[in-house]
Parts: C-alpha cells; structure tokens; sequence
C-alpha cells in the first residue's frame, strides 16, 4: 500500500516534466529507466513519448524539436550504453545552444562505482559537454534538480543539461511538490544593457560609412527576429548571417546580402576586410566564419553583441563589447538611432553577388547539361514549397547546397547541425522537426554518407507515420572530404567512394514510399510526386559524382581571398 | 604572448563535479595546473578556488571567462603575483636524533619556522612562505635527513581593498529563489 499524499520519484519526473509545459519525449527504454517507463505508461495523454531507434536519435531529434517549437526538448535514456549513445546529440547541443532536458537512468545507488552491470559515469561523462549537469541518489531531490535543469537550459546562452537519476530515486515513495525557479544567486540570467554602451555603439554607427551587420544564431535563440527586422528597416546596414543565423532574416530583404563563411556568399565575405564598421550580433566569430583570423576584418572597428560574456573577446578583439540580451540591444539602438548607410556601399554588395550569380549560382541551380545537381533540386523544392518549408540537413555538401540554395523567409526553418558537424544528425533531426510542426512540409537534405548513418530511425518516420520528404543526394562519396582530396590531396580518394543500397528499397522495407531520379527530364514530375504523396517520401537524386560546393575560403586564406571556382 | 605565472580566484557554490567542471576547462586548453586549493569561505556554502596556472595572458582571460560562465561559479578573477599576498606552508618530518644533535633551534630561528609536533622518534617543523623559502628550509633541512615533506598549494588575497568582504557579503542567503 502507498502511503497517502506519497509518490515515486519517477511519477514526481513526469509530474515536473509536465510543469514544466513538456508534451513530447524523444526516447529508449531499458534497465535502469523501467521505473520511468512504467509511470509514463499512465501518463499517455498529457505525455507523447516518441520511440527511436537508437539513442542518439533521440538527442538529434529532441534538439530539432526544440528549435521548430521554442520550446524545451526533452529525452530519456537508459544507464550505461543508453546514456552514452547519447553524447554525440548532446555535445551538438551544446555546440549549437539548444535547450535540451536529458534525463539518464543510473543503476542504484548502493551499486555507484562497482562497475555494477550498464553503470557508467554519465555525470563525468556528460560533464565537457553540458550546461550543466548533476546525479540525483534520492527522490525529495527530483523536484529542485527538474527545475534547475529548466531554468539552466532555457535561460541566458541556453544549453543540453543532463540529470541522472539512480533506479532507487526512481522507487522511492516521498511527498511531492514543484515550484519553477525565479533566480540563482550565481547565475545572471540578463545582463544589464547600460546607456553607455548604446552611446558609444550609436557614436560608432554614425561615422561609419561601410558598415555591416552579422547575425547569428542568438538573435533566433533571444527571439530576437522581429527586433533585428525593424533595425535594418530604418538603417538599411547590409546584412550577412552566419549558418545557424541563416533565417534570422528574410532572403528578399533588401538589406540581406548573403552568408558569411568558408562555403558562404562571395559579396560579403570579400567585404568583410573592407568594412568600416563590423556590428555582430549573437555571432562567434567561428573559425569557418573567419578564414585567416590575422587577416580578418582589419579595416573594422568591432562592435560584438552576445549574451555570454566569455564569446566577447575570444576570438577576435572587439572595439565596443556589449554583453546584453539582443532584444534589447537592437529595441534601444533603434529607438535612438538615426542612421542610412550609403547606397553606393550597398551596392557594392549587388555587383559582387552578380558575379558569383553568374559563375556559381546559375550553374548550379539552372543547369542545363550534365547530371541533375544538388543546387537545381534545392532550388525547385524552394519554389515549389513557397519558401515555406522546414529544412532539415545532414553535413557536408548536403548541408552547404541547402543553406545555400533555399531560399528561407521564415525564422527557425533550418535545422542544421552547425559547430559539431554531425554526419547522421538529419535523419533524427528531421523526426524532431516534424513532430514539432505537424502541419508543415519538412524536407530533409542528406547525402548517402549521412543517412547511412542513423537510417535505422526510418523505424520511427514509419512507427508514427511523419510525412517527412527525405531527399538523398547520392554521388557515391563522401562528397565534401572527396571534395577536398580533389583540391588539397591530389585526388586521392581514399576511402570516400562508397557503394550505396538500393536507397528506395529500403525506405520500402520500412513502409515508406519512394523512388529514384536521375535524369533531368524527370526531376520536375518527381518533385511534384513526393510532395504530393501524403505520408513519409524517400527520393534518391543521382547526382553528379565529382560536383564541388563553391564559393570557398580555402583552409588557411582570408575571407576575401574567397574563390568562385578551382 | 609570453607566459607567466598567474593566480585565478574563483568563487562558487558547493556542489559535487564543480571542482571537476573547472579542471577541465584547463584540461581541454592543454593547460597544467600548478597548485589548487579549494575550501570554504565565511559565507556558508560558498567555496573559494585559488588556482596558479602559468599561461600567457591572453588564454588566462579567457580561461577565467569559461570558469565565470558556469552556472554555479559566482565570480572568478585572475591576479598577477604583484596584486596579491599568497602563502603556501610546508611540513617537514626529521628524525629526532638529527633534531637533538644538531642545532635545529638556529634553524629555526633563522629561518622563521616553527616546530609543531614532537613525537618519540620524530619531530615536523612548520613554515609559511613562498616557494622559495619553503625550498630554501627543504635545503637546509636535507642534511637533518628529512623523513617526509609536503607543500600546500596557495592561498591567496588580494590587494584590492574589501574586494571579497563586500562581495559575500551582498549575495543573497539562499543559493535560489522558487516561484
């Protein structure tokens, strides 16, 4: 008999998760987490567990998911192998700020640190590659642990947390209750903008004449989009984003001029040395982002926006570092600003873009010999979804064609894995998205490397039927490492040519419709057809096998040493 | 940039894996540490890490950005040895016969080190300094044959005026605040 008034420590998890305004669970059941799994059992409405296919899964999944709903991702796992399967989604997480709630099982705690049977350190562990993390040995101290990882996760730089929480917490019967967390003293959830900052920022706007503003992820994570729209609105400063800042802006933007970075847009890379005036907002200046960090923007002071404080500084030298929360940043600079930038300097962006228009853009996108190309399909799908969709990527080539090529209006329509570039994160990614945003097209792009890699999660694309369109462009490499052992090795190939399997046939033996493309006569119809089908779609794109993704920042060289072809 | 030596002092709350949460962001940056203590401050559940770590200056300031950004560190700093006083104290062990026929009590005196314990076939001298002069007893005392040595890591406070006294002294009693 349980006492009156009295929980366990797992239904006290699910009763916080649920405070917590958790819907959805991306998830793997096992030993240690039975306990868990077996109150979530009662729990079916208020709590949608998605099962994937391996735990990894489960991470990439609850991260995308997190994206396309602003909400907080949520995962479980089991102990021990359970837990480390993990890591991988948990480290791209991290690399990318999303706020993500793991929860592991851990084995109980009479048996911690006796090599028990699926024990593993998983605080230690998951320690580099978390916010903030801790173990849990009894279950009155569920509640206050939940509530931390939610404030830690969701506020300021938001980041993956991780609980681990031993089968015996998970047992135990106590008295149950929850309140969220309004502050900890050690922890500054918004730091103060003060006037003095906007003064001098405002100062060095204004005597600027060719400035230019980076936007990055933060201003997607400080929702921040509308701010930023209303900024460039009145000033028109040419705007370049980063990867993961990619739809922080409209592309029809009259202010928007490309993406920055190694594979990015010509225009502003080049004039990134011959800005005067650099404004980053919620960037890091990335090392894929910088080329040559001795040769990077030297002709520019450097006003660096971001919410945490250690991105100031670490790797370029700011002029005017303003630790604050973007939206404010952008609604009191735009209030007190009065500022045009000029047109000829606008220009100057337009002219370059016409080049790159003209030797990259036109030929990938509107080929008219040689094999279908990544770019031509990308483009297509852009129009013939209106822009409207959700795109999902895998890494490499893949990811640069879809960041490139589709042509995005709506903020966090791409979920993309950026700082730990992890093949396999599509696929997993991709379900997440879906699950998030029901209603809308979700198109993943991957390559046949990629997918190969977590293609077991076709599994739950078929278990929960997610009309997800999977686009795999097949080229039987490896493409960007091929790409760079055509430019740097020589063309050495070495063990980036891989055979593939009948990729339809496989997305069959899961239930789920598709086919192969491979002439250009055909691409059309079959776009048409995929989108159209109602349910999950996989299409294999023949593409060509040697096709470069360019522009590019050679390893090594300056931004504005970018090339538009070899 | 040239390296030097540099003391970082951090601030945080007591929690299990916060000592290894900064340890490895040395770790990951190649860095070694040279000494680290950790212990309590008089504001309870605060603890203080004094951490000497040679780097150039330029990877110490980020270093101390990465250790202010967890989320349970309150403050951290890092000083040079001009803006600070620190100690490290060290314990001698030597055999009492050595003690008794030579003249420890010279020792001592000169070198301002005191004896703390006297066992029946051993005694353990105490001194505070710096490196230096822990190294400069070590030296003298070899000949005594020294049984066993050890040295603390540092301590340290720094010349800033009422930088920590007013510091703990406005946080908040309780680590978090619930709805």
């Amino acid at each position: 008999m349980e006492p009156k008034n009295k929980i366990t420590g797992a239904e006290a998890i699910l009763l916080s998760l649920i405070k917590e305004n958790v819907d959805v669970i991306f998830g793997y059941p096992g030993g240690a987490i039975m306990p868990l799994y077996d109150k979530l059992f009662d729990k079916n409405n208020e709590l949608k567990h998605i099962l994937v296919r391996h735990e990894q899964g489960a991470a990439h999944a609850a991260q995308a998911y997190a994206q396309v709903t602003g909400k907080t991702g949520v995962c479980f796992a089991t102990s021990g192998p359970g837990a480390t399967n993990l890591l991988t989604g948990i480290t791209n997480a991290n690399l990318d700020s999303i706020p993500v709630v793991f929860i592991t099982a851990q084995v109980p705690s009479s048996l911690l640190g006796t090599d028990a049977f699926q024990e593993t350190d998983m605080v230690s562990l998951s320690m580099p590659v978390t916010k903030w993390n801790c173990q849990v040995t009894c279950a009155d101290e569920i509640p206050d642990a939940i509530a931390k990882a939610f404030f830690f996760a969701t506020t300021g730089r938001p980041g993956p947390v991780l609980i681990d929480v031993t089968k015996d917490a998970q047992n135990e019967l106590f008295e149950y209750s929850y309140k969220k967390i309004k502050s900890i003293r050690s922890y500054c959830i918004k730091p103060e903008l003060n006037d003095k900052d906007i003064n001098d920022a405002i100062q060095l706007i204004q005597i600027s004449k060719k400035p230019l503003l980076f936007a990055g992820h933060g201003i997607l994570l400080g929702n921040a989009t509308n701010e930023l729209k209303n900024f460039i609105a009145k000033t028109k400063i040419p705007t370049a984003v980063t990867l993961l800042g990619k739809t922080t802006v409209s592309e029809d933007d009259t202010a928007y001029v490309g993406m920055l970075g190694m594979h990015g847009n010509y225009a502003p890379n080049i004039l990134t040395n011959e800005a005067d005036l650099i404004i980053a907002a919620g960037m890091r200046f990335d090392d894929r982002v910088t080329g040559d960090i001795n040769r990077y923007a030297k002709k520019a002071k450097i006003i660096h926006i971001d919410i945490d404080k250690a991105e100031l500084n670490k790797n370029v030298k700011a002029d005017l570092a303003i630790h604050a929360d973007i939206k404010c940043f952008f609604n009191e600079i735009t209030a007190s600003l009065n500022y045009l930038s000029d047109e000829k300097w606008r220009n100057e962006f337009y002219v370059l873009h016409e080049k790159e228009e003209d030797k990259v853009i036109k030929k990938e996108c509107f080929p008219e010999i040689g094999k279908i190309r990544a770019g031509e399909v990308i483009r297509l799908l852009s129009d013939k979804t209106g822009r409207d969709a959700i795109v999902v990527t895998d890494v490499g080539q893949n990811q640069m064609m879809g960041a490139r090529y589709y042509q995005f209006k709506n903020p966090n329509s791409l979920i993309t894995s950026g700082g730990l570039g992890t093949m396999g994160f599509g696929l997993p990614a991709a379900v997440g998205a879906q699950v998030g945003q029901p209603d809308k097209t979700v198109l993943l792009f991957t390559g046949d490397g990629g997918f190969q890699m977590t293609s077991q999660e076709l599994g739950t694309i078929f278990q929960y039927n997610l009309p997800v369109k999977i686009i795999i462009f097949n080229n039987n490499f490896l493409g960007m490492v091929r790409q760079w052992q055509q430019l740097f090795n020589d063309r050495r190939y070495a063990e980036t040519n891989m055979p593939t399997p009948d990729f339809p046939m496989m997305a069959k033996a899961f239930g789920i419709e598709g086919c192969v493309v491979s002439e250009r006569e055909n691409l059309n119809k079959t776009l048409d057809t995929m989108l159209k089908h109602n349910g999950p779609y996989l299409l294999e794109v023949k593409i060509e096998k040697e096709a470069n993704v360019f522009p590019m920042i050679y390893p090594g060289k300056a931004v504005d040493e970018i090339i538009l072809e070899n | 940039m040239e390296k030097e030596l540099y003391t970082i002092t951090a601030f945080s709350e007591n929690h299990i894996g916060l000592l290894n949460r900064i340890t490895i962001i040395f770790t990951r940056r190649h860095l070694n540490i040279e000494s680290l203590t950790v212990s309590s401050t008089e504001m309870k559940g605060i603890h203080r890490f004094t951490i000497v770590v040679e780097a150039s200056l330029d990877l110490i300031e980020r270093v101390t950005n990465q250790i202010e950004k967890l989320p349970e560190v309150l403050r951290a700093a890092w000083y040079v040895n001009d803006d600070i006083v620190y100690r490290e104290i060290a314990l001698y062990k030597i055999p009492i016969n050595y003690a008794i026929d030579r003249n420890i009590e010279q020792v001592l005196r000169e070198y301002n080190a005191r004896l703390v314990d006297i066992q029946n076939d051993f005694v353990i001298i105490e001194k505070t300094g710096h490196v230096e002069d822990t190294e400069k007893l070590y030296d003298v005392l070899k000949p005594y044959k020294i049984l066993q040595f050890v040295r603390s890591g540092r301590i340290s406070i720094s010349k800033h005026k009422k930088e920590l006294a007013t510091y703990l002294s406005e946080l908040p009693i309780n680590e978090y605040i619930k709805e």
